[in-house]
């Protein structure tokens, strides 16, 4: 059995299939069900084998009848022959139905468990991500992992996959059976196989190749589409309407022809592969005419067991045995197109994969940070003790090489010491930054688009590294404090609010998972929240959906003031929304912010003339440099670039 | 429902009709070449004396018939391609171009979201499905009543098992169906919330990490993952029992032929039911239940895509909420603009009007500003202007015409409207420019950019006026993106310029040259700018306040701050920024 034609071999198939990906798919479905899986493919490969083998009695059936008929039997002569034969073929039967029910229940509950393993994977890797992640890459680039790719898979676990097995299952099967009757018509069935996979190989693969264009058309389509339907009011404004039906024409008819070609290939297959094994079946039937009538001996590994053992003679070609050839050589044909109609999905799938796994691949956020944060009790002379209570005093304890621990009060005093960074390697956005925030302090930086705002307050809770200098946290080196307890130390409020679907009161809890209804209360009315709150048609337990769309832009911000509000950090990080919301809204915002902000150390990124003024420290940022530093009055009295800003131009984005 | 779809077959109504044709050929020629084998082997296993004249013949005509098969097939295959993929891109034509007529009415009803899901994702369901109907759904139920037929012919009295089969396995492929449906449905939009909840994720990760809440986050979704699992399982696992149904039903067939089929072979002497009669049922057999399952697939998928259909008919049974009157009235004589008693509700259904009682006259070239808190009806009184909503009540007038009576080309040629929510398009700088004027010239385009303070930031840009746009232009600044909106909106050479709020990211001082520039080089232009900055406005020949959908009081800068105290009130706040604050 030299020529092992699976159809798992196809040529169409091994130029695009990337198999290690394949392999990594199979290991993962093995790792995740170790024991249903072996399960559920032992019943394919029984149930595969057992509908096989009704050929070898239905075809001694039919050789029994036709001797009996030539020999002019009656029924009660022939039936002990036959119906022991029909009671083995209802057994297996039986036993088929068996594998197969168990199979599709099993493979229905392995594929949904499997593609929620591989859901969660994806998710909790991408939780570990670094924020340069979601920095670098298109959201909707993200999101279609967990849609397209996702579903990709779905159609390999359960349907390409198992039909790739049994497919291999029969056709060997049926195989070994066709060799056991005749050798010779084996080769002419497997002549005509050759044919066929070399064929479907060709097309499948000239299918897949369209099919990947076809995607990447699909996605131009899209995000010219996208584009579009987010700016149909500018487009209306401009009457510009003619036009861009004559762009998307264009778009879409290139879209058609890679559709409309991928699909007919596609198409084309099954009757290609049909057809070709029809004149199988006739070339089988000539052959085995040839053979029966000109009486030429039959090779065969049943012969040849006969032949070995007890030195018989080969037989002759029966008539049984050539009608069966004609039934297996259907099912051969059947077999490898129902595999060939696989290959689309099978190559989707497996750039699918491709691309959940280049997500999963992705290096997480390290953090080899030790000092953690824990709940103190500071005693009148200053003395720390670690405590499990909660009460009110939080400490670093620090841990050092000799085994000593120490514990630092948390005190919210941030220092950055010459710092250099940039987001790429050899591109600097901050120069030589030093900025010192005492427990209580409010720093403002102001500053052009660009300048590099946002990007020290990056760098505070190590969203990204710094590549020079310290940055140093009540004396400790923020590379040395765990990440999760340097966050939770910090609080942020963002100029895009960001709201989770759930209650208010879930969304102003995110803060502090632990707090209570009324400290949640508490903070809504400290940040000047729970006037509109309470005026909602459910209070606190309104739900918010769709990034809160039913709140205006200031009663968003306003909870996500109450989220920070609630952690109650030591330390904020502020950056002011820019977008224009009325004057008395932004006064409310404005009230809730300075609450906020009261006793803690504050970095904020200013936009407002008001919190500019109140601050205790203003950073003037051009172009990652900190030009102008100093008090309100102090750089007005300096008439720099501060004065002028303040003054005549107040461009602060 | 199907109607509506049919008309954008259009062209390919003949692939479309030529595949029907082909498969209905090809399926005459599938059922015969078995009925032809059966002859064949019936020949072979009844002849005593083989002759190879006689195989050679049936030989012949079976790859005769074969290639007929193959050609049907491959044309069809070939015409059904081109018929589906072509009948989706004149439906999704279809629908970008109901789109491209809505008016603001009709945007604002439906999220670009969810527009672009059924341009997209609903119209590939569609297309599926049509490919599905024109292949499948006639060559099943063809196959089917064929086959029946051969059997019937073939198998005499064998025939009677699918009597009682075929009701059995289509009964209970349709049970199957029924159940799962429901459940597929819900499970479906249980994964669209779960798929938007990642959405939300990846949008706030900054909170996500900021707060370090990636283990509350990978416990919520990992709940909701398992929830989700468990309810599509279920779903899965009753359209799971699809397939042993139909072993059940082939095997039992099978047993039927093989032991009555023998008996009736051996009782009759070969005379009613012969050998090859009983392998040609079992083929048929097997391809009668084939075709059910086919059909209960088709039935499926169908359901399925029926959702979808109903989306897409939603977008096209859209009708435009505003239309060109006939004889419109196509020039535009000045910028004079008058509200006479307007009062306006976005929809009818609306307890209370967005704008009521206004009253307004505006002389050709003045500048007017408007300020107001969020939700005065600022916006909504601009976008009358042009016509982007029809008054509710009153009527508003442009150059002394009423605005209902101008083709809307011409209204909205000459009135410029800078939105609230602007937008650059991908492209370079010179293509978004264009958008204002076709044909405008390189001179026209720095004119323009002159005059909105562009300029000078765009020569910047290495690539100059060339330079790329990304997407919603995220790679220029807020400022930057606006400035280039007016130049955008200046090169239309308009009569009325209406800028939404439109310099709110410009510094003050770019803010004052753009107004001076609006003064001495569009002087006939009128002018509406809406701020929230007093001092964008201050210097206007005419100041609306606006409050609540009407307007509280106009006038010049130095009447209001002496009569209108919400005006003196913004002005304090603005001025004097956050001394009052302590």
């Amino acid at each position: 059995m030299s020529k092992n034609n699976t159809p798992a071999k196809m040529p169409g198939g091994r130029r695009k299939i990337d198999f290690k990906m394949l392999g990594r798919v199979i290991k993962l479905l093995f790792a995740s069900y170790p024991r249903l899986l072996p399960i559920a493919m032992c019943c394919m490969v029984l149930s595969a084998m057992v509908s096989a083998c009704p050929a070898i009695f239905t075809q001694r059936i039919i050789n029994i009848v036709d001797v009996a008929l030539k020999a002019g039997h009656g029924w009660d002569v022939v039936a002990p022959q036959v119906v022991p034969l029909v009671l083995i073929l209802v057994s297996l039967y039986v036993l088929s139905i068996i594998f197969i029910t168990l199979q599709t229940q099993l493979m229905a509950y392995i594929t949904q468990g499997f593609l929620t393993k591989m859901r969660r994977k994806l998710f909790d890797g991408m939780q570990n991500l670094p924020i340069k992640y979601f920095d670098t890459h298109q959201h909707g680039d993200i999101m279609s992992h967990y849609t397209n790719d996702i579903d990709t898979l779905r159609q390999l676990v359960s349907q390409s996959l198992p039909s790739l097995l049994q497919s291999c299952t029969i056709v060997l099967t049926v195989l070994f059976i066709m060799l056991w009757s005749s050798v010779w018509m084996t080769l002419v069935v497997l002549v005509g196989v050759c044919v066929m996979i070399v064929v479907s190989g060709k097309i499948g693969g000239g299918s897949a190749k369209n099919f990947i264009k076809l995607q990447r058309n699909v996605g131009r389509l899209e995000g010219y589409v996208q584009e579009m339907m987010s700016g149909q009011k500018v487009v209306k404004v401009f009457s510009h309407e003619k036009k861009v039906r004559e762009e998307f024409a264009q778009i879409n008819e290139e879209l058609f022809q890679t559709s409309y070609r991928a699909n007919a290939f596609a198409n084309m297959l099954g009757p290609i592969i049909m057809n070709i094994g029809n004149i199988l079946y006739v070339i089988v039937a000539t052959v085995g005419g040839v053979f029966i009538l000109s009486e030429l001996p039959n090779v065969s590994l049943s012969g040849l067991g006969a032949y070995l053992s007890q030195g018989a003679a080969f037989g002759t070609l029966t008539i049984g045995v050539a009608v069966s050839f004609l039934n297996m050589t259907k099912q051969f044909t059947g077999n490898i197109n129902t595999f060939s109609q696989q290959i689309n999905s099978i190559v989707m799938a497996l750039a699918g994969a491709g691309r959940i796994f280049a997500l999963m691949d992705q290096q997480p956020e390290i953090d080899d940070g030790y000092v953690t944060l824990v709940n103190a009790n500071i005693d009148a002379q200053g003395n720390i003790t670690e405590t499990n209570e909660h009460t009110g005093h939080w400490a670093w304890k620090h841990p050092h090489s000799d085994g000593t621990i120490t514990y630092t009060e948390l005190k919210g005093d941030v220092r950055l010491t010459e710092v250099d960074f940039g987001y790429e390697e050899d591109k600097l956005v901050l120069h030589n930054v030093s900025v010192y925030a005492e427990p209580g302090q409010k720093v403002a930086f102001v500053g052009a688009t660009g300048a590099g705002k946002t990007t020290i307050t990056n760098l505070i809770n190590r969203f990204y590294d710094i590549d020079d200098g310290k940055i140093r946290y009540d004396g400790i080196n923020i590379n040395k404090i765990k990440k999760s307890d340097l966050r939770s130390s910090l609080g942020i409020v963002l100029q895009d609010t960001n709201l989770f679907t759930g209650t208010v009161m879930d969304n102003i809890r995110y803060g502090r998972l632990d707090a209570s209804d009324e400290d949640c209360k508490q903070a809504a009315k400290l940040s000047g929240a729970d006037d509109f709150i309470t005026r909602l048609p459910e209070g606190y337990n309104t739900l918010l959906t769709n990034n809160g769309a039913n709140l205006s832009q200031g009663q968003r911000q306003l909870i996500a003031i109450a989220r920070a509000a609630v952690a109650d950090p030591p330390v904020m990080i502020l950056d002011e929304a820019t977008s224009s919301i009325d004057t008395r809204t932004e006064a409310i915002v404005q009230r809730g912010m300075d609450a906020l902000m009261k006793g803690r150390t504050v970095f904020v990124i200013a936009h407002r003339l008001s919190t500019v003024r109140n601050s205790d420290v203003i950073m003037v940022l051009e172009k990652g440099v900190i030009i102008e530093r100093g008090s309100h009055d102090k750089l007005i009295e300096e008439k720099g670039k501060y004065y002028q800003l303040y003054t005549g131009a107040f461009e602060l984005e | 429902m199907f109607k509506k779809f049919l008309k954008s077959v259009r062209e390919f109504k003949l692939p479309s009709i030529l595949t029907l044709i082909f498969i209905i050929a090809e399926v005459v020629i599938e059922v015969f070449i078995p009925f032809t084998t059966a002859k064949l082997i019936n020949y072979i296993q009844t002849t005593a004396m083989l002759e190879m004249a006689v195989i050679a013949k049936y030989g012949i005509t079976l790859v005769i018939m074969a290639l007929l098969s193959l050609t049907c097939g491959g044309v069809a295959a070939y015409t059904c391609a081109k018929a589906s993929s072509g009948f989706s891109r004149n439906l999704r034509q279809d629908v970008f171009d109901r789109i491209q007529t809505f008016a603001f009415e009709n945007i604002d009803k439906f999220s670009s979201t969810s527009l672009v899901t059924r341009l997209t994702t609903d119209i590939h369901n569609v297309q599926m499905s049509y490919m599905m109907i024109i292949r499948t759904a006639v060559r099943a139920p063809l196959m089917l009543v064929f086959a029946i037929i051969m059997a019937a012919v073939m198998g005499g009295w064998l025939a009677m098992s699918f009597a009682v089969l075929v009701p059995l396995l289509g009964f209970g492929l349709f049970l199957i169906s029924r159940k799962a449906m429901p459940a597929f449905r819900a499970v479906f939009r249980k994964y669209d919330r779960l798929n938007e909840s990642i959405e939300e994720n990846v949008r706030g990760m900054r909170v996500v990490k900021g707060f370090s809440r990636e283990d509350y986050e990978k416990k919520k979704f990992g709940i909701a993952a398992e929830d989700i699992c468990s309810d599509f399982t279920k779903a899965e696992r009753i359209v799971a029992l699809n397939s042993p149904l139909m072993q059940v039903c082939v095997y039992a067939n099978m047993v039927f032929v093989m032991l009555v089929g023998s008996m009736l072979v051996i009782n009759s002497g070969g005379a009613v039911v012969n050998v090859g009669h009983m392998s040609a049922m079992l083929t048929y057999g097997m391809q009668i239940l084939i075709q059910l399952m086919m059909l209960s697939m088709i039935y499926v998928m169908l359901t399925m895509s029926s959702e979808s259909m109903k989306r897409i008919i939603e977008v096209l049974d859209e009708r435009s909420a505003l239309t060109s009157p006939e004889n419109a009235v196509t020039t535009v004589k000045d910028g004079s603009i008058d509200f006479e008693n307007v009062n306006f509700k976005y929809s009818a259904k609306a307890e209370r009007f967005a704008l009521s009682d206004v009253d307004l006259h505006i002389d050709s070239g003045m500048t007017v500003g408007i300020l107001g808190g969020t939700g005065s009806s600022k916006s909504t009184l601009v976008q009358l202007i042009p016509r982007l909503y029809d008054v509710t009540e009153g009527c508003v007038k442009v150059g002394g015409v009423d605005v209902r009576e101008y083709d809307l080309d011409t209204l909205r040629g000459q009135v410029a409207m800078v939105l609230q929510k602007n937008l650059l398009f991908s492209g370079t700088i010179k293509d978004n420019l264009r958008w204002g004027n076709e044909n405008a010239t390189d001179e026209e385009m720095i004119e323009a950019c002159k005059l909105a303070q562009a300029h000078e930031f765009v020569t910047s840009f290495p690539d100059g006026y060339d330079t790329h746009i990304e997407q919603g232009g995220t790679n220029v600044s807020g400022g930057q993106k606006q400035r280039l909106c007016i130049a955008r909106a200046l090169l239309k050479k308009p009569k009325i310029l209406i800028l939404d709020d439109s310099t709110s990211a410009v510094d003050t001082r770019t803010d004052a040259f753009i107004r001076a520039g609006f003064k001495s080089y569009i002087p006939e232009t009128t002018k509406i700018i809406i701020a929230q900055r007093v001092s964008s406005v201050q210097d206007a020949d005419l100041i609306l306040v606006m409050e609540n959908g009407t307007i509280a009081a106009m006038g010049k800068h130095d009447d209001l701050l002496a009569s209108c105290d919400i005006y003196k009130e913004i002005y304090t706040q603005q001025t004097k920024g956050g001394e009052d604050d302590e």
